[in-house]
C-alpha cells in the first residue's frame, strides 16, 4: 500500500493498512478485532507475546500485543479494551473499515528455547489474557514441545472473562491442559470458582516444577508474585509483561525506558529477575 | 592546504549553494542559529555556539514520517461481494499511506563546531542500531560535514572532559576540517565527500602550506582549553553499570528543586533525541510527523491508568541518568552529553549538566 | 547581603519559618539558582548579587503548600507578581514570609557576550551595595562594563522601587528607571502592518517552542494548560508550518493580558533572545488607554479591568478597526 515512486521508503516507523475482517465483543468494554491485509492474508508473522502499534489515522496510536498465535496462518488477532480515545473509536469501527498497523514489535516469549520442554503455568487476569493467549494457542498447537500446561484465568466477573468460549471449547478439552477460572465476587449463574486470582493460587497450591507466565493489572501482579515466591518460585522462573506509554516501539524515541532497558524493544517481557535489577521506577 | 580570506567567505557560500544546499550557522533578529543559506543571508561563523545545535541538520525539529489519505467508500463496494457485512453500516474507511520522503540529495553543514560532530556520532549510535531509521538514515548519507575548530572557547565549554578535541576537527567524524586564523579560513578535506565537494569550490581557494600556523593555532586552542574553568571536571562514578549507585542517590532531591519543567535544556542540546509522534489533521489527509518531545515535560510518560514519572525530580533525574548512565551502559560507555555548555547558558533557573556532576562529587 | 543572610537564618532558628527560597551560588559567576536553605550550613552558599534575576514568587505557589512558614526574598518587581498570585488564589500568603530584597537593577550575561565578552573567570562589581563598573576576569584578558549597559532590559523601565508588598525590607534600592515603558511599543504601532508582520515573523521564527517563557511566567499556573492539553489541536510541541510557530505566543499573550505585571522573566529566558515583553506590553498600553491605568499585582484587591463589567466600557467598535494600531 505503499506509494511513494521512486523514492522507496517502508521505514519502521511507517505502517501497513490493515482491514478489518471480524470483530467479535467478549465482554462489556473488550472486542477482539481481526485484522488481515486488504488483499487477503495476514500483514506479518510474529512470535508469542510481540506486540503491533494500532492507528486511527487522526485518533491516535497505541501498542496492543498481538493475541493470536503465530500458528493461525489466516489472520491476526488484537483484543482491545475500550478506555481511552484510541480505544472508544476502534470500539466504533465496523468490518470493512481499514486501519494501519505496524510491527512487530517487542522481544516475545522464549517459547523456542527456554520454556520448550517444560511444565507451563500461567496467570492472568482480566484483559491481561491477551498476550498470554498468543503463548497458550502456540504451545496447544505444538502440544508436543511442552509439558503439562496449567492455565490460572480471573476476572471481576462472569461477563469480564474474555475468550470464555475458546477457553471452554478448546482449553479445557486439551490433553494436558488444566484451567482455573475464578470470578472476584458471587454472581447469579457462575457456579465456578469466587476470589481473587492470588488467593485461588494459594488454594490449589501449584508444584514448583513449572516456568510462570504473569500478566494482569499491576496490582495482581505484585500480589502473585509474592504468593509464587511463598509457594517456592524463584524469580528467574517467572515470565512477566510490562507495559508503559510507547510512542515509536523501536527504542529510539526515549520515553519507555527503566533504567537502560526500553520496554518496547528489550521487553515487553522480562523475566522477574531481570526486572529486579531495573531501577525502581515502575 | 587551501584558504580563503574571511570577506571572501560570501562567495565561498554562493559557490557550495550553487550545487549543494548549504546549512550553515546564519545570524537572523540578533541571534545564529543553524539555517539554509540563501543569497543575502548573514552567515556567521564567528559566534562560537549556535543556539540551536547542528542535530537540527539529521534530525530536524518536525519530520514528516507519512500521509495517510482517508475515503469513505459506500459499504456494498468496501465488502465486495459480501452483501450480508454491509448491510449493518453503510459506509466503510479505506486508507492510503504515503511515506515521507527520504533527502535524496547531498547536503553541506557548514561550520560545525567538534563538539557537535561528536553529538553526532553519539545520535548515530541512536538512530543507525538495528532497526535503522532511514529518515535519519538518509541525511547522514547525504551529508557532508564540514567541521571548524574553535578559536577562543568559552567559560561554559567542557569538551575536553569527554574526550573532544576543540583544536583539530581532523580528529572528528567529520568530511572537512577548517580553521579561522588571522582572518582566513584554512581548508583541508578529510575523506572522499570532503574531496568532492572541495574540487566543486577549489577555484576560489588559495594554496598555502600552512601547516605550521595550523600548528600554532591548535596548540593555542589546547592552551586555552586547559585554563576553562570546567576543564577538571571529573566523571568518576558515573558511567556504564552505575544505576544502582546513582538511581537511589539523596542527592537528586538537591539539585532538582529548581528545575521548571520547560525543555529548554533538551531541544538546545545536540545529543537529546527524544521525539513525540503526531497526527496533524489536514484536508489535504492526515500528516504523521514525530518532533522533539522533552522527558522533563509532565506528560512524556504519562499513561491513562496513572503515569511512572509523576514528580519533576524523576524526570530530572531521568534526563542526566540517561545522559550518563543509560546510554553509557547500553553503547559501551560511551557518554550523552558532549560538553557543548550550551545548557550552561540557557536554562532560565540555572541548572546544568555541570551542576548535577558536582553536586555527586561533593556529597560522596 | 550579609545582612539578609544573618536574618534569614534568625528567622529559621526562632521557628518564623521553616525554610527560606533564595538564590545559591552558581558554578559560573553569573548563574545563581534559585534554592531552598533549611539548614544554617545551607546559607554557605547563599548569594544575592545582580545576577539573581530570576522571580521566586511562583515557587511560592508549591513552597506555600508545605508544612510550615517560608521565607522569600522578593524584589520590587516580584512582589507585583506575589500579589497577583493571591488575588488568583494561587498561592497561601499566611504560609509567607516576604522579604523585600533592595535591588539597583539586575544584569544580563547576554550583554556582555554581545559585546564579545568569553573565558569569564570571574566578575567583579556586581554587589548589591556596589558603585561603578562590572569588571570581567577572563581568559581572554580583562574586560570593562558600566553596570548600566549590563542591566536587562526590563531595568531601564523600572516600575519603582517601593515594594508593594512585604512583612520586612532589607537592603537599599537605586532607582534605574532611564526609558519609556512604551517607547519599544509605540515604535511598533508606528510600522505599517507589512513591517510588523516581517518584525515578528523574524524574531519569532527563532522560536524553540522551549516553554520556558511560559513556565517561568507567574502568570502561567493553569494546572493543566492548554497546549498540554491533547484534547485540541493546540498541543503541537513543535510549530508544525509558520502559522503554529506565532499561535502559540499570541494565544500566551491572550491568556495572561491584564495579569501580566510586566515582570520581563518571559524575556530574561528566552534561549532565543525573542523580546516577548512587547506582546504583553503593547496588551498593557491597550488596557490602560481603553480602561484606566491598570497596574496588575499593584493591589491585591482590584480588580482587573478584564474580569470587570461596567457600563461604561469601551465598544469593540471604538476601539480597535480592521487592520488599525
Amino acid at each position: 500500500m505503499c506509494d511513494c515512486g521512486n523514492n522507496k521508503n517502508q521505514d519502521i516507523l511507517v505502517p501497513h493498512v490493515g482491514i478489518i475482517t471480524d470483530i467479535t465483543q467478549e465482554t462489556p468494554d473488550v472486542k477482539t478485532f481481526r485484522v488481515n491485509a486488504p488483499g487477503g492474508g495476514k500483514l506479518f508473522e510474529h512470535m508469542p507475546g510481540q506486540c503491533a502499534m494500532v492507528c486511527v489515522p487522526g485518533v491516535g496510536e497505541g501498542m496492543f500485543s498481538i493475541t493470536s498465535s503465530p500458528t493461525n496462518k489466516e489472520y491476526m488477532e488484537f483484543s482491545i479494551k475500550r478506555c481511552g480515545l484510541l480505544t472508544e473509536y476502534l470500539h466504533g469501527l465496523s468490518v470493512g473499515d481499514e486501519i494501519t498497523v505496524r510491527g512487530p514489535y517487542g522481544n516475545h516469549f522464549p517459547v523456542e528455547t527456554e520454556l520448550k520442554g517444560k511444565n507451563l503455568l500461567f496467570i492472568a487476569g482480566g484483559i491481561g489474557l491477551a498476550p498470554l493467549r498468543s503463548v497458550i494457542n502456540y504451545c496447544i498447537d505444538n502440544r508436543q514441545d511442552y509439558g503439562t500446561i496449567d492455565i490460572l484465568y480471573g476476572s471481576r466477573s462472569a461477563d469480564d472473562l474474555v475468550k470464555l468460549k475458546e477457553i471452554k471449547e478448546k482449553w479445557m478439552n486439551t490433553e494436558g491442559v488444566n484451567v482455573y477460572l475464578t470470578i472476584d465476587r458471587e454472581q447469579e449463574g457462575w457456579d465456578g470458582h469466587v476470589g481473587f486470582v492470588p488467593a485461588y493460587l494459594k488454594e490449589i497450591d501449584f508444584s514448583t516444577d513449572k516456568i510462570g507466565l504473569i500478566c494482569g493489572p499491576p496490582i495482581m501482579i505484585k500480589f502473585v508474585l509474592q504468593g509464587m515466591k511463598e509457594l517456592g518460585f524463584t524469580d528467574d522462573q517467572v515470565y512477566t509483561t510490562l507495559e508503559l506509554r510507547m510512542k515509536c516501539g523501536v527504542g529510539k524515541c526515549g520515553r519507555c525506558n527503566i533504567g537502560s532497558k526500553y520496554v518496547c524493544k528489550d521487553g515487553p517481557v522480562f523475566r522477574f529477575d531481570q526486572i529486579e535489577e531495573m531501577p525502581d521506577e515502575y | 592546504m587551501y584558504s580563503i580570506a574571511k570577506e571572501n567567505l560570501n562567495s565561498l557560500y554562493a559557490a557550495i549553494a550553487g550545487s549543494y544546499d548549504l546549512f550553515m550557522p546564519i545570524k537572523t533578529a540578533g541571534q545564529t542559529n543553524y539555517g539554509f543559506w540563501k543569497e543575502g543571508a548573514e552567515g556567521d561563523i564567528d559566534t562560537l555556539k549556535t543556539i540551536r545545535s547542528g542535530k537540527d541538520a539529521f534530525f530536524p525539529q518536525v519530520e514528516q514520517l507519512y500521509t495517510v489519505n482517508r475515503e469513505i467508500v459506500p459499504a456494498d463496494v468496501a465488502a465486495g461481494d459480501d452483501a450480508e457485512k454491509a448491510a449493518d453500516t453503510p459506509v466503510r474507511t479505506k486508507l492510503k499511506v504515503t511515506p515521507g520522503k527520504l533527502v535524496d540529495q547531498d547536503f553541506v553543514i557548514f561550520g560545525m563546531r567538534a563538539c557537535d560532530v561528536r553529538a553526532i556520532e553519539v545520535m548515530d549510535n541512536v538512530f543507525l542500531t538495528d532497526p535503522v531509521d532511514s529518515y535519519y538514515k538518509s541525511r547522514r548519507e547525504h551529508g557532508i560535514v564540514v567541521a571548524l575548530a574553535c578559536h577562543e572557547p568559552e567559560e561554559s565549554c567542557f569538551c575536553t572532559v569527554f574526550g573532544v578535541d576543540p583544536a583539530d576537527p581532523s580528529k572528528a567524524k567529520a568530511d572537512v576540517a577548517t580553521w579561522m586564523i588571522d582572518g582566513k579560513l584554512y581548508w583541508k578535506a578529510l575523506t572522499e565527500k570532503g574531496e568532492a565537494l572541495t574540487a566543486k569550490v577549489a577555484d576560489l581557494f588559495e594554496q598555502e602550506d600552512a601547516d605550521a600556523k595550523v600548528e600554532e593555532e591548535k596548540s593555542y586552542i589546547e592552551g586555552i582549553a586547559k585554563q576553562l574553568p570546567n576543564a577538571e571536571l571529573s566523571l568518576e562514578g558515573w558511567g556504564a553499570g552505575k544505576t544502582d549507585e546513582k538511581f537511589k542517590s539523596e542527592v537528586w532531591d538537591k539539585v532538582y528543586k529548581g528545575c521548571l519543567g520547560c525543555g529548554t535544556c533538551t531541544f538546545v542540546c545536540p545529543t537529546c533525541q527524544c521525539y513525540d509522534i503526531k497526527d496533524y489533521t489536514t484536508k489535504d489527509g492526515i500528516q504523521r510527523y514525530r518532533c522533539w518531545d522533552s522527558c522533563m515535560y509532565s506528560d512524556f510518560t504519562l499513561m491513562a491508568g496513572g503515569q511512572n514519572r509523576q514528580t519533576q525530580l524523576q524526570r530530572f533525574r531521568q534526563r542526566f541518568m540517561h545522559k550518563l548512565v543509560y546510554y553509557p551502559t547500553n553503547n559501551d560507555g560511551m557518554f550523552m552529553c558532549v560538553g557543548c555548555g550550551r545548557c550552561v547558558e540557557k536554562c532560565p533557573q540555572s541548572l546544568n549538566i555541570v551542576k548535577v556532576i558536582k553536586a555527586f562529587a561533593e556529597n560522596k | 547581603m550579609q545582612e539578609l543572610i544573618n536574618r534569614l537564618k534568625e528567622l529559621i532558628a526562632d521557628g518564623t519559618v521553616v525554610r527560606a527560597i533564595g538564590w545559591k551560588k552558581g558554578d559560573m559567576p553569573y548563574n545563581p539558582e534559585p534554592a531552598y536553605f533549611e539548614k544554617p550550613e545551607d546559607f554557605d552558599n547563599f548569594v544575592y548579587d545582580g545576577f539573581c534575576g530570576a522571580n521566586l514568587s511562583k515557587m511560592m505557589i508549591e513552597a506555600a503548600k508545605l508544612e510550615g512558614k517560608t521565607a522569600v526574598c522578593l524584589k520590587p518587581c516580584d512582589t507585583y507578581s506575589f500579589n497577583q498570585l493571591i488575588r488568583e488564589h494561587r498561592v497561601n500568603r499566611e504560609n509567607t514570609y516576604i522579604i523585600g530584597v533592595g535591588c539597583r537593577g539586575k544584569l544580563d550575561i547576554e550583554k556582555a557576550r554581545k559585546e564579545g565578552i568569553k573565558g569569564i573567570k570571574s566578575i567583579a562589581g556586581v554587589d548589591i551595595e556596589g558603585d561603578g563598573d562590572v569588571t570581567f576576569d577572563t581568559i581572554y584578558g580583562e574586560k570593562k562594563m558600566a553596570y548600566k549597559d549590563l542591566m536587562l532590559d526590563r531595568c531601564h523601565v523600572c516600575k519603582g522601587k517601593d515594594h508593594v508588598i512585604f512583612d520586612e525590607v532589607i537592603g537599599e534600592s537605586k532607582d534605574t528607571a532611564d526609558a519609556d515603558r512604551f517607547e519599544e511599543v509605540i515604535k511598533i504601532e508606528k510600522m505599517t502592518p507589512e513591517e510588523r508582520f516581517a518584525f515578528f515573523k523574524s524574531e519569532l521564527s527563532k522560536c524553540i517552542r522551549c516553554n520556558a517563557c511560559r513556565n517561568v511566567c507567574p502568570a502561567c499556573s493553569c494546572r493543566k494548560c492548554v497546549f498540554d492539553n491533547t484534547k485540541f489541536d493546540s498541543q503541537q510541541k513543535a510549530n508544525v508550518d509558520s502559522f503554529e510557530e506565532k499561535m502559540f505566543h499570541i494565544i500566551r499573550a491572550f491568556h495572561v493580558a491584564g495579569r501580566c505585571t510586566d515582570c520581563g522573566e518571559c524575556s530574561r529566558v528566552c534561549p532565543e533572545g525573542i523580546p516577548l515583553h512587547l506582546f504583553n506590553r503593547k496588551f498593557i498600553k491597550d488596557i490602560d488607554t481603553f480602561y484606566g491605568e491598570f497596574q496588575a499585582g499593584k493591589d491585591p484587591e482590584a480588580q482587573s479591568p478584564l474580569t470587570d463589567f461596567t457600563f461604561d466600557d469601551l465598544e469593540p467598535k471604538d476601539a480597535v478597526g480592521r487592520g488599525d494600531k
